[in-house]
């Protein structure tokens, strides 16, 4: 009886058939749980975002019995609530020729040709129904005058497909699902456990059976069995430590299950989004996101010379490089985000950056403040202006907006098949803490709708096919022997963190960490600097086994210890991260190797030898990861170098 | 940007049933470019330089939108902007200011330890009928309902509560009632919220009032709300709760039978 699983080459279970269909089919084929019994099932989901808590409302809906737990005060605190501009659906409604097939394809391309067609179609098929949803629950998205719902452009799209609430998409959409959740809990179908985060996940014959998790009120370690575990625990982002990310965002939960067999899959691709507010000094904890939505109406610029100081009021037309516009005029500004970031810093390694410490381009407004109004632009990006001046100090209407790329998403994280099952059977993931969907490079306004896809109307309907196997078996028993042991290692864990006493904080070790990976494995990556991360990473690691300084007991709240937990799997997650780029020799989406470059400066992709999944495996702390590939069949798309000239 | 000296007067209260009590802090080297937490990260850096446990306090975003940050700063909450705590900038303050800092005073929320509190009741109230049943998958198309663009807003404007707390904390009364007006407001606007109105009118102002003060409108919670949210939400609420007894035939004033 281990608490661990090995796994073999992943098998995705693509179902058969024609790329428009497979859906449909696959929904008839899954053994389905009778409605009255699906009360005799105890589903676990951790993590309350969009994903969590659309998937807890639904499985509740269904008559399942849930387990949701939030290591936040309150279920609508999830990091969700951030996402500012939008959410896409294939409705067409503007009638500029949109459709599934065309959401599918420039997802698919967004993403490098480096995903799984049966994936990405069934999220653009079940895109529409999202939008239904969220309206239905009385999510305010922006309306015309007719009172119909209004859609904007976003990047790496030719068509207007994406609907928003302002500048705050992501919070209406999560306060739609967790006021569905609310209901299940007054209806008793789902227990909300908040203030509990989960440490480990347990893993018993071949499947896993439960977690162990932490009040963070009183310190108790618990034991939750269940038949099945969901986790929607969001993204590993702060491994860079300053990111768009909250500051409690952390990989944790998937990393613990990565150890007891789930199949990490990409970790190297990462997001860097292009609009963010540049760092103005060592302080500072995160970054703000501007949102894309704001490259619909700004145009980003530098001064042509390096070394300009001038104020940009001062710039002349004629010496302003629209960089984005010149080289790609097909999408101007609305390039994808990795090749927006990536000009950015280009601009800004030549020495042409603005602001105080030059490390920033502009996005300016006032073509669009000229041409529109300034009425109507505050109408559009209100809430986004006021953010913007109230951290720098700045007014955006009167003077250029200051940007410079950060961490933002992850398009890596756990291995799942078609049903968003891990390699460990009965351990599911979804939203930003599975891998699929968005291959290298994740689309603006795609985020909002894999996880709310995934939580709505995928899981929901493929958990069923799992579970029916196991109808009339009790929950499994938290009091077992596999618990007793996974618990110990966890108390364990924590015990030992404390015990250090050592001289830095846990923040300290966080942002040195923060610094190797963003200068190493941020948005180029070199043989060189991927080598040298991976000598100072495990350096910097051994120090932190030594050296952390983490105050209190683990008895009642303690937020360092929280931190400290997290950033020692941040650590392991940094390694990975590192040899996962250096094992992917070509250039695709978010993952840029210097040494594989087209000579115009683009990526460039070898889809010879790397048009597949690299899925890693843990083969225990002190053995090098095992590296399993999913090879990826193009049946329905023609992979071409992604061009938006 | 410049460098100032700060001294925090900070509640510490080691649990819910310590009886707690003020520290007093000189904080040197301040960026007037740091955000209020960002301050109190650096305190705490120094803290446990010296051995002091840090102080708890409840945040996240840094952006003003998940509502998880919110103390009293020299009694107001959030402090003097109309920001949240997390987007109050030290540019906000002088050089040799003094900075009292406590978590949000309120019977509804009680302290959990030093900064944090428990506003678990805000989850209760959204869970007595904050929310329209719509069932997934049986939603009819988006389009079908058109909803006029100024109720689009309107309720939008509702919507943007952040449930950070603050009206309750800055109200003389602790009352709840620019929470629940809000989201109330949010829902009853709203076409697709008409089906259950008034059940949910009546279930949230009840359940509201178990953990809360009585309001008596003097508008201190729309001065602290960072969201602006309007004091219009509560009269609505007022007028939709005596509405909502008359349709269910109960008698208002007679609560509980």
């Amino acid at each position: 009886m281990t608490a661990t699983i090995d796994t073999g080459v992943p098998d995705a279970a693509i179902p058969p058939g024609p790329l428009a269909e497979k859906w449909e089919n696959h929904k008839f084929s899954v053994k389905l749980v009778n409605p009255n019994n699906k009360r005799r099932f105890t589903i676990i989901v951790v993590g309350t975002g969009l994903a969590g808590a659309s998937a807890a409302a639904s499985l509740g809906e269904l008559g399942y019995r849930v387990k949701a737990f939030t290591f936040h005060d309150s279920a609508r605190r999830a990091h969700s609530i951030a996402a500012q501009g939008g959410i896409n659906a294939a409705k067409n409604y503007k009638n500029d020729g949109d459709s599934v097939f065309r959401l599918f394809y420039d997802t698919i391309k967004g993403g490098d040709y480096r995903s799984r067609e049966a994936n990405v179609y069934r999220l653009a098929e079940v895109s529409g129904n999202i939008i239904d949803q969220a309206t239905a629950q009385g999510v305010p998205f922006a309306r015309e005058y007719g009172g119909l719902l209004d859609n904007r452009s976003f990047g790496g799209a030719q068509v207007s497909r994406t609907f928003y609430a302002r500048g705050q998409t992501g919070q209406q959409l999560l306060l739609g699902a967790y006021q569905a959740l609310a209901r299940q809990v007054a209806a008793g179908t789902v227990e909300l456990i908040c203030r509990n985060e989960m440490l480990d996940v347990v893993v018993d014959d071949g499947r896993a059976v439960g977690i162990v998790s932490r009040d963070l009120l009183t310190g108790e370690v618990q034991r939750h069995g269940g038949h099945a575990v969901v986790l929607a625990t969001g993204g590993y982002g702060n491994v860079y430590y300053l990111s768009t990310n909250a500051m409690n965002c952390n990989v944790t939960a998937i990393w613990r299950a990565h150890r007891r067999g789930a199949l990490f899959a990409n970790p190297c691709y990462t997001q860097i989004h292009p609009t963010c507010i540049p760092p103005s000094e060592e302080f500072q904890s995160k970054l703000t996101l501007m949102s894309e939505s704001l490259r619909n109406d700004g145009r980003i610029w530098a001064p042509q010379q390096a070394g300009d100081t001038r104020p940009p009021d001062q710039v002349p037309e004629a010496e302003r490089d629209h960089f984005l516009e010149r080289k790609y005029p097909a999408f101007g500004n609305l390039v994808p985000r990795d090749v927006a970031s990536r000009n950015a810093k280009k601009v800004v390694d030549e020495g042409r950056g603005v602001g105080p410490l030059r490390n920033g381009v502009y996005l300016d407004f006032s073509d669009a403040i000229a041409r529109d109004g300034r009425e109507a632009i505050a109408a559009k990006y209100g809430n986004l202006f006021d953010m913007y001046h109230r951290i720098t100090d700045e007014d955006p209407y009167q003077a250029p907006m200051r940007i410079y790329p950060a961490s933002h998403y992850t398009m890596g994280g756990l291995w799942v098949d078609y049903n968003l099952m891990t390699s460990v059977p009965g351990l599911y993931a979804i939203g930003e803490a599975n891998f699929s969907d968005h291959g290298a490079n994740r689309l603006g306004a795609s985020a909002l709708m894999q996880g709310l896809a995934d939580g709505y109307f995928v899981l929901p309907y493929t958990i069923g096919d799992y579970l029916a196997g196991f109808l009339g078996d009790p929950v499994p028993d938290p009091a077992s022997r596999t618990f007793d042991q996974v618990e110990g290692e966890a108390t364990d864990r924590l015990q030992r963190l404390l015990s250090i006493k050592g001289t830095h904080s846990v923040e300290w070790f966080h942002r040195e960490l923060g610094k190797v990976v963003w200068d190493q494995v941020g948005m180029e990556r070199s043989r060189e600097g991927l080598e040298k991360a991976l000598q100072e990473i495990p350096a910097l690691e051994e120090q932190f086994a030594k050296d952390v300084k983490v105050l209190g007991t683990d008895r009642g709240l303690n937020q360092a210890l929280e931190q400290a937990n997290r950033v020692a799997d941040f650590f392991e997650l940094a390694k990975l991260l590192a040899r996962d780029a250096l094992e992917r020799e070509e250039s695709c989406g978010g993952h840029f190797r210097v040494e594989h470059q087209t000579p115009e400066g683009e990526a460039q992709r070898d889809d010879e030898r790397f048009a597949h999944v690299a899925a890693w495996r843990w083969n225990g702390p002190d053995r090098p990861h095992g590296r399993l590939v999913e090879d990826l069949d193009f049946e329905n798309v023609q992979m071409t170098q992604r061009s938006y000239k | 940007m410049s460098e100032i000296t700060v001294t925090v007067k900070v509640w510490r209260q080691q649990g819910p049933d310590d009886e707690g009590g003020f520290e007093v802090h000189e904080v040197g080297g301040v960026s007037t470019d740091m955000s209020f937490l960002e301050m109190l990260d650096l305190l705490n850096e120094r803290l446990t330089d010296s051995d002091v446990e840090p102080i708890a306090f409840d945040h996240d975003c840094r952006e003003g939108i998940c509502g998880s940050c919110g103390v009293m700063i020299n009694g107001r909450a959030h402090g003097p902007e109309d920001t949240t705590a997390c987007q109050l900038h030290m540019r906000s303050f002088g050089d040799g200011d003094t900075l009292v800092v406590e978590p949000w005073r309120a019977g509804g929320f009680p302290v959990i330890r030093d900064l944090v509190v428990d506003r678990s009741a805000f989850d209760l109230i959204v869970e007595s009928g904050g929310f329209i049943s719509v069932n997934t998958g049986s939603a009819p198309d988006a389009n079908l309902t058109p909803v006029p663009q100024t109720v689009a807003e309107e309720a939008f404007n509702a919507a943007a509560c952040i449930g950070c707390g603050a009206c309750v904390a800055a109200c003389p009364n602790s009352a709840a009632q620019l929470f629940t007006a809000a989201k109330l407001a949010h829902l009853n606007l709203l076409p697709q919220g008409q089906a259950e109105h008034w059940r949910r009118t009546e279930a949230m102002v009840e359940t509201m009032e178990q953990f809360f003060g009585s309001c008596t409108f003097h508008g201190e919670c729309h001065e602290a709300c960072p969201k602006d949210i309007s004091l219009d939400f509560i009269t609505d609420m007022n007028h939709d709760y005596l509405l909502a007894k008359v349709k269910n035939r109960k008698l208002a004033g007679q609560l509980y039978p």
